[in-house]
């Protein structure tokens, strides 16, 4: 079995935000939220570096083990996904992600947390595959239709990947040796610690 | 000199035996000597030098990867991305936050309740009910009014509905979920939060107004020292000295003083959705303002461990208030409590009263009659 993940390449990125758009527009992603994000750090100054983040899939995911209603779960292919029928809006798992990953919509009264959204890996819920109620709150499930993620297939310079974590290694590694310099896998150490 | 020269020369030339064996062995000796020091030389500019070497040569880290440790550490960039902290990459504190809220307080703070509850129930077998020592005769004196006992219930019964829906949220996962299967206890969580939040606000107004109304019988004197040094009459047979309030209550009065305003501050603020979301400059000399994650795990941690404490003290002043003493629930109930009672737990409070004239004699009411029924049913 594949072992989903993504990897960000921050000497291709050029903060194009086309993952982002992808990303929205392929799910229908509620207005505030963005499941993706492009982060620029040093932004102006020589140097910068651009990383397009969204939730990492972990192996030990924090949001899972915090979860009030034990609502999360991994698939087969290591994807963390969640069940928006059992969310209470209780914010824990935004507490825990070292991401940033799960956001809430804000149209409930007084502000409150609405269910929370986050990134599938466009592998939709739980509900049945290629559903109309999949769709309706999880967005697409391109994974059921043998694709991969939009934001990684729609990336121009190809900084963004997603797939099995050894090919999309492999892939990575190759880059290293053609262009020199060192790996940074960025983010992996903290989302992947077993693997 | 030309004659010593050349003698020097030939005496070079003609070294003895001996003296060749000595000068091997000294030069041997000499090299093992420098195989040992030499290597150390680097110690003196480990020791000696090591300032100048920092200073001289720079950070003996690599800026590539202080780059990616910082990010690690919560550096924040440029984002289109809307929402508090959306810059941020890895956000720091959650993985501490998870670790101490699954571990110390899911795991073992709230067995203090089950602990508390257990001390109580075996008191109660063991020493059994506090009785009056004198029967009710049906006098009675005045101990709460009618918004102070408002108040009073409106705080308890909102307080008993937050510990059963605050601990469904901390504890249910373990729990509730075997039992109601992970769909129904999402029903019921989802009926927690919203009782929680609601009730949260209801319960801030009463601990408020019970701090503003009773601090004044509160505070601490020499009578109080000798009731603790008495432990309240818990295990003796004599009834310690009391005012109006006891040490006891006191206590209680001040751990709630304390206690809520803690649980109602990190309450409220953790009800606000994101906080620092939206909320006014003006107000950013408030702490907690800036509005970030790690303020939100904060508030969280705080609001478990002391509402956990809470209710698990909680459980002593129940137990005291209606099985543990007789008498004492009417007091809150119907607001008037017998002389009897009012003799042998507050005997101070009871002469003023009586100096005072506060005393109320039986009236042929029915509403007295009834209420003389249940203090002798009691």
């Amino acid at each position: 079995m594949a072992r989903m993940k993504f990897l960000c390449d921050a000497e291709r990125c050029i903060e194009c935000n086309g993952c982002v758009t992808a990303c929205k527009n392929e799910h229908e992603v509620p207005w505030g939220v963005n499941r993706r994000r492009v982060v620029t750090l040093g932004d102006g100054a020589p140097g910068e570096k651009s990383i397009s983040v969204a939730c990492m899939h972990c192996t030990d995911a924090p949001c899972q083990a915090v979860c009030p209603t034990d609502c999360f779960y991994t698939t087969d292919d290591g994807i963390v996904l969640h069940d928006k029928g059992a969310c209470i809006g209780c914010g824990y798992c935004f507490y825990a992600c070292p991401f940033g990953a799960p956001q809430y919509p804000q149209q409930t009264a007084f502000g409150a947390r609405g269910k929370m959204d986050k990134c599938t890996f466009c592998a939709g819920g739980p509900e049945d595959d290629l559903s109309d109620a999949e769709y309706e709150s999880y967005g697409r499930n391109r994974i059921a239709e043998g694709k991969l993620p939009l934001c990684a297939e729609m990336c121009a310079t190809r900084a963004l990947i997603a797939g099995d974590g050894d090919e999309i290694a492999d892939i990575y590694r190759e880059r290293i040796l053609r262009r020199g310099g060192r790996p940074q896998t960025w983010g992996w150490e903290t989302a992947y610690t077993e693997g | 000199m030309q004659t010593q020269q050349s003698e020097g020369s030939a005496g070079r030339q003609k070294m003895s035996p001996a003296r060749k064996r000595k000068m091997a062995f000294y030069g041997l000796l000499g090299i093992l000597a420098m195989a040992f020091i030499l290597p150390l030389a680097s110690y003196t500019v480990h020791f000696l030098g090591s300032e100048a070497y920092a200073q001289g040569a720079g950070p003996a880290t690599n800026p590539r990867s202080n780059y990616w440790r910082a990010v690690e550490g919560g550096v924040a960039g440029y984002t289109t991305g809307q929402g508090p902290e959306a810059g941020v990459l890895i956000g720091p504190g959650g993985v501490e936050w998870q670790q101490l809220r699954e571990g110390v307080i899911a795991k073992y703070l709230p067995w203090a309740i089950v602990g508390v509850f257990s001390i109580l129930a075996l008191y109660h077998l063991i020493h059994g009910r506090n009785k009056l020592d004198e029967r009710p005769a049906g006098k009675k004196i005045k101990r709460w009014g009618w918004f102070d006992r408002l108040v009073h219930w409106m705080t308890a019964i909102s307080f008993i509905a937050l510990a059963i829906t605050g601990l469904s949220m901390l504890i249910g996962k373990t729990l509730l979920i075997p039992l109601f299967g992970k769909a129904g206890f999402a029903l019921w969580a989802q009926a927690s939060i919203i009782i929680h939040n609601v009730l949260g606000p209801v319960f801030t107004v009463g601990i408020l107004l019970m701090i503003v109304m009773w601090i004044r019988h509160n505070f601490l004197n020499a009578t109080d020292l000798k009731w603790f040094k008495e432990g309240g009459g818990l295990f003796s047979k004599t009834h310690p000295s009391a005012g109006r309030m006891n040490g006891g209550e006191k206590v209680w009065f001040w751990l709630v003083t304390f206690i809520g305003l803690g649980v109602c501050f990190t309450g409220v603020l953790m009800l606000a959705p994101i906080w620092g979301y939206g909320i006014p400059q003006w107000l950013g000399f408030l702490p907690w303002v800036e509005g970030s994650r790690f303020d939100m795990q904060e508030a969280n941690i705080i609001h478990a461990v002391l509402s956990l404490g809470w209710t698990a003290a909680a459980l002593g002043h129940i137990y005291i208030g209606t099985a543990g003493t007789e008498g004492a629930f009417e007091g809150m109930s119907t607001g008037y409590v017998s002389t009897e009672w009012a003799k042998q737990h507050h005997d101070q409070w009871y002469e003023e009263s009586v100096a005072n004239g506060k005393v109320i004699e039986p009236v042929e009411s029915a509403a007295k009659a009834a209420a003389t029924k249940v203090s002798t049913a009691n």
